[in-house]
């Protein structure tokens, strides 16, 4: 990190290609359906025994997914992939510090909840 | 080292561009401003069940008799959910585009990106309005609020990120955008991408979740 | 008549010297005058700040005391807190980010010269926004922290909110572009041979500061949004009635409040860590634990929030997690501590006025974090919270651990800054004055808190023994007053002397002491390479002895960014934004709008002229 490298010699690493990024692209698509298809089966309108099956299961899945597209448009449409691993530690760390925030903030509220409708 | 080296010659330290050093600084300060919108949305989640409605996946009724059906549309936040995709392929593409110098290419698929911003904002002034129409405010319930607070954000960043796509659209247009200038789109994109990637989180939190 | 090569030098050096005047400083670029700017304008928000709490302890000087009314004095406890912590503390800090980073690491300016100045002229229409309210009677008087739902329009039907609610999203703008400028100047800007881990501590430590302003910013945006929500457009985020919970409020505050306080206190951990060793001329004690010592402060700064909340109700296992991690934290700063007394342990320690506040800092800082270790207790903290206890605790902290530090680094950069060395005497006059009164003022309050005065009070019967002490700590407060009156003559008579300090008056070790005091606008004849920490120390050593006094340069080939007045017209184009927002019954959607148009005119201008 101490080396006076000129910006040109940074962008030196191998893009992908444009068949690569539609591919990508497709399968965002894929992805997103997936998520649909999975909310139909589960809670949709014509949602049976399958549903009923899947539903405990049923956030962990489609947080997956969409982490799966997360992570996809990040790494190679943000392309941290092939970048200075730095810029990927300028998006990774306030991510970690944003899910601490996140499920800090549901367990602390969720007792209160509780605990007000309960006695207080 | 040269003596008297221009200030914005000299390589940086990292090997970064300080411009996308910083957009990418900005873009993590950004997840925790979406992050506390987020939580509370969840938060409130599981207040608003008493009403009064509408609320999002649940009928109501009213202590009046009034039925208030669930009123989210999966169809049309799928297809909005697509074309924010789709826009970050397309600028991914005009990328390429710009880096090789291709013009036409670059206003193709530049255009393309914001004709699926465009279409994005537009759909979701078309879900606002339409949820007024079926008696959800911001005031109504908690739902309203914290719906509208963050999709509404999350639309308003869109629109300044359509804005500067334009701008850069126009530049393009008049030949200026050329390859050595490439990193001002590599820089407009990654905050595209940072705002279709929030959109990856909230489409299942908020329309997929019950 | 023939022209020599110095005739031609000097001509040259005037024509290109540093221009004066008004509109230079409007549009000035240079990381260096928007500091003294910062320096400026924070330090008189400062005495503001002072006043207000001069008022205030003339108020509680005596028991049933009708020198203010109550609602005056929920007015100026309130603007005490926000303009110190938001006003005067932070900004100064900033003054010494805004000068110091690019000299420390050896580089001309900062990564994003504009948006520097950006932040500046935010910070100052923030500041005179947030006080404009005086003006309309209506000044904040819902505390610092602003809990709901005391700040609902229904228990806050006034404008006193509103004036803070939004006056803080732009003091928030400020602070976010300037950390996203430091942030990417300290990565990138970095002179050869500077490795992370060859920094000053002071760069270090304002890094790490950057940081946690990224992170925490957006947190109290947010919550400030929520709260505009439910003020203007009838949400009820935090209102019960509407299925709010004002808890939320609180959480959402202190998870930015907490790392604020650590913003707050880690620039101060930085200069006292700069000044120490030169002082006690032996390098810093631990160099790498303080380095991570301040990293694992930050990273933990975001896990102990709810350490005031104890008294809210959060159950045993939110209370005993949270006790925890307070505890915990408290172990990288004593760290540091150990390190300080490390420095200066079997150094040979010239007593000049800089020293005298950092080792100030050392022992107020020390009695503050230990008063902070016991509220880390929940069941002690149930005592102690919302008395006079807790008010001793953060005065501790905050004046006697960040003013302290603070001013150890104005009397240490004096020279550099202004080419003059503050007076020694007055100096010492200050110091032993602010030590009396500052001791005097805040620590009984831990006394009168553990006997069971409440805060936020505007004052309190006779007969339950707080009378004495409150009127020695309104004494104590105005010892402290005076201490600064002397350091305004200090500076005045200073003023008056010979600019003729040299470059490197104290014998220190880093960059900025190797150019000309004050430096020319270019920083840097040539920029430095660097070969191990405290290059200077090692400079000398290589020498054999001290360096000599550097030249002053002509400057020419040296290319500078052009200044701007884009970043002032922005400014004033988001001000006007939050003023339309703040009219909107008024105006309706149009003064935003407006603002708005000011804004983007500022932004594209800006974007589209030549930096230079």
């Amino acid at each position: 990190m101490d080396a006076h490298t000129s910006p040109a010699a940074a962008e030196e690493h191998a893009h992908p290609s444009v068949g690569v990024y539609v591919r990508i692209g497709i399968l965002l698509f894929v992805l997103t359906a997936l998520e649909v298809g999975l909310y139909e089966i589960t809670y949709g309108e014509h949602a049976g025994a399958a549903g009923a099956a899947i539903q405990p299961f049923f956030i962990p899945l489609l947080l997956l997914l969409s982490a799966g597209k997360f992570a996809l448009v990040a790494m190679f449409y943000m392309h941290l992939k092939q970048d200075h691993r730095l810029l990927s530690g300028v998006f990774v760390f306030p991510l970690i510090i944003a899910t601490v925030l996140i499920f800090g903030l549901i367990l602390l509220e969720a007792y209160h909840f509780a605990f007000a409708r309960a006695g207080g | 080292m040269t003596d008297h080296a221009h200030a914005l010659e000299l390589g940086t330290s990292t090997g970064i561009d300080s411009r996308k050093l910083a957009i990418w600084t900005f873009i993590g300060s950004e997840c925790l401003f979406f992050a506390s919108l987020i939580s509370n949305y969840l938060v409130h989640k599981e207040t608003w069940l008493t009403g009064p409605g509408p609320f999002p996946h649940e009928a109501w009724t009213s202590p009046s008799g009034q039925v208030f059906e669930p009123i989210i549309e999966i169809p049309l936040v799928t297809l909005g959910t697509a074309l924010l995709l789709f826009s970050s392929l397309f600028v991914v593409l005009a990328l390429a585009n710009a880096q090789r110098g291709n013009r036409r290419g670059l206003l193709t698929w530049l255009g393309a990106t914001l004709l699926c911003g465009v279409f994005f904002v537009g759909m979701q002034v078309y879900e606002f309005t339409h949820f007024v129409h079926k008696g959800l405010t911001l005031k109504t319930n908690l739902f309203g609020g914290s719906f509208f607070v963050l999709t509404g954000f999350h639309g308003t960043h869109v629109t300044i990120g359509v804005i500067w796509l334009l701008t850069l659209w126009i530049l393009a247009w008049r030949g200026r955008l050329t390859a050595d200038k490439s990193l001002n789109l590599e820089i407009a994109a990654l905050y595209w991408h940072f705002v279709d990637v929030v959109w990856v989180v909230i489409f299942p939190v908020v329309y997929l979740i019950k | 008549m023939a022209t020599t090569a110095l005739d031609q030098q000097r001509a040259h050096a005037k024509a290109h010297a540093e221009p004066t005047g008004l509109w230079s400083w409007i549009t000035t670029v240079d990381h260096k005058r928007i500091g003294i700017l910062y320096g400026a304008t924070a330090f008189t928000f400062f005495l503001l700040g002072g006043i207000e709490a001069l008022l205030i302890r003339i108020q509680l000087g005596a028991p049933n005391n009708t020198f203010l009314a109550p609602d005056t004095y929920n007015e100026l406890f309130t603007m005490h807190g926000t303009t110190m912590i938001f006003l005067a503390i932070m900004p100064l800090s900033a003054m010494f980010f805004n000068y110091l980073i690019p000299l420390q690491i050896g580089a001309r300016d900062v990564a994003f010269p504009r948006l520097n100045a950006f932040s500046y002229w935010v910070f100052l229409l923030g500041g005179l926004f947030l006080n404009v309210s005086w003006l309309f009677g209506a000044a904040p008087n819902q505390g610092w922290f602003g809990y709901a739902n005391l700040t609902s329009r229904q228990y806050s039907p006034g404008l006193n909110v509103d004036f803070w609610m939004l006056g803080l999203q732009i003091l928030g703008v400020a602070s976010l572009a300037a950390a996203v400028n430091f942030f990417t100047t300290v990565l990138n800007l970095r002179a050869p041979g500077m490795k992370l881990m060859r920094m000053p501590i002071f760069t270090w430590m304002s890094f790490i500061t950057q940081v946690l302003l990224l992170l925490a910013f957006p947190v109290i945006t947010v919550a400030l949004i929520l709260l505009m929500f439910d003020r203007f457009f009838g949400t009820s985020f935090f209102v019960p009635s509407g299925g709010g919970d004002p808890l939320l409020w609180q959480h959402f505050f202190w998870i930015f409040g907490h790392p604020e306080v650590y913003i707050l206190i880690l620039p101060a951990f930085g200069i006292v860590s700069e000044i120490l060793p030169v002082f006690a001329r032996k390098p810093l004690f631990g160099y790498a634990a303080m380095v991570f010592s301040g990293i694992f402060i930050a990273f933990l700064g975001f896990g102990v929030w709810a350490h005031h909340m104890f008294a809210t109700g959060m159950g045993p296992i939110a209370d005993t997690y949270f006790s925890l991690v307070t505890m915990l934290i408290a172990s990288p700063t004593g760290v540091k501590i150990f390190n300080w007394l490390g420095t200066i342990w079997g150094g040979s320690i010239q007593y000049k006025t800089p020293v005298y506040f950092a080792l100030g800092f050392v022992a107020m800082f020390i009695i503050g974090g230990l008063s902070g270790v016991m509220h880390a207790s929940p069941p002690a903290d149930m005592q102690q919270t919302d008395t006079y206890f807790i008010v001793a605790h953060f005065h501790y902290v905050m004046f006697g651990g960040s003013i302290f530090g603070l001013t150890a680094g104005a009397y240490y950069w004096w020279p550099k800054m202004f080419g003059r060395v503050l007076d020694e005497r007055l100096g010492r006059w200050h110091f032993w004055l602010m030590l009396i009164g500052f001791n005097l003022t805040f620590f009984p309050m831990h006394i009168l808190g553990l006997n069971g005065m409440p805060r936020r009070v505007y004052t309190y019967p006779e007969g339950l023994g707080f009378e004495q002490l409150n009127l020695l700590e309104t004494v104590g407060a105005f010892i402290l007053a005076f201490s600064f009156a002397i350091f305004l003559i200090n500076i005045w008579k200073t003023s008056r002397g010979p600019r003729n300090a040299p470059a490197d008056p104290w014998n220190a070790a880093t960059l900025e002491w190797a150019i000309p005091s004050p430096p020319q606008p270019w920083n840097f004849a040539e920029i430095p390479s660097v070969h191990a920490r405290d290059p200077l120390w090692e400079a000398k050593r290589e020498r054999g002895g001290p360096l000599p006094e550097p030249q002053r340069v002509s400057g020419e080939g040296i290319h500078m960014p052009n200044p701007s007045y884009w970043p002032l017209v922005s400014a004033l184009g988001l001000t006007a934004m939050m003023a339309g927002l703040m009219l909107i019954h008024h105006l309706g959607p149009w003064g935003i709008i407006a603002g708005g148009a000011v804004l983007l005119f500022g932004i594209f201008n800006w974007a589209f002229e030549p930096a230079g």
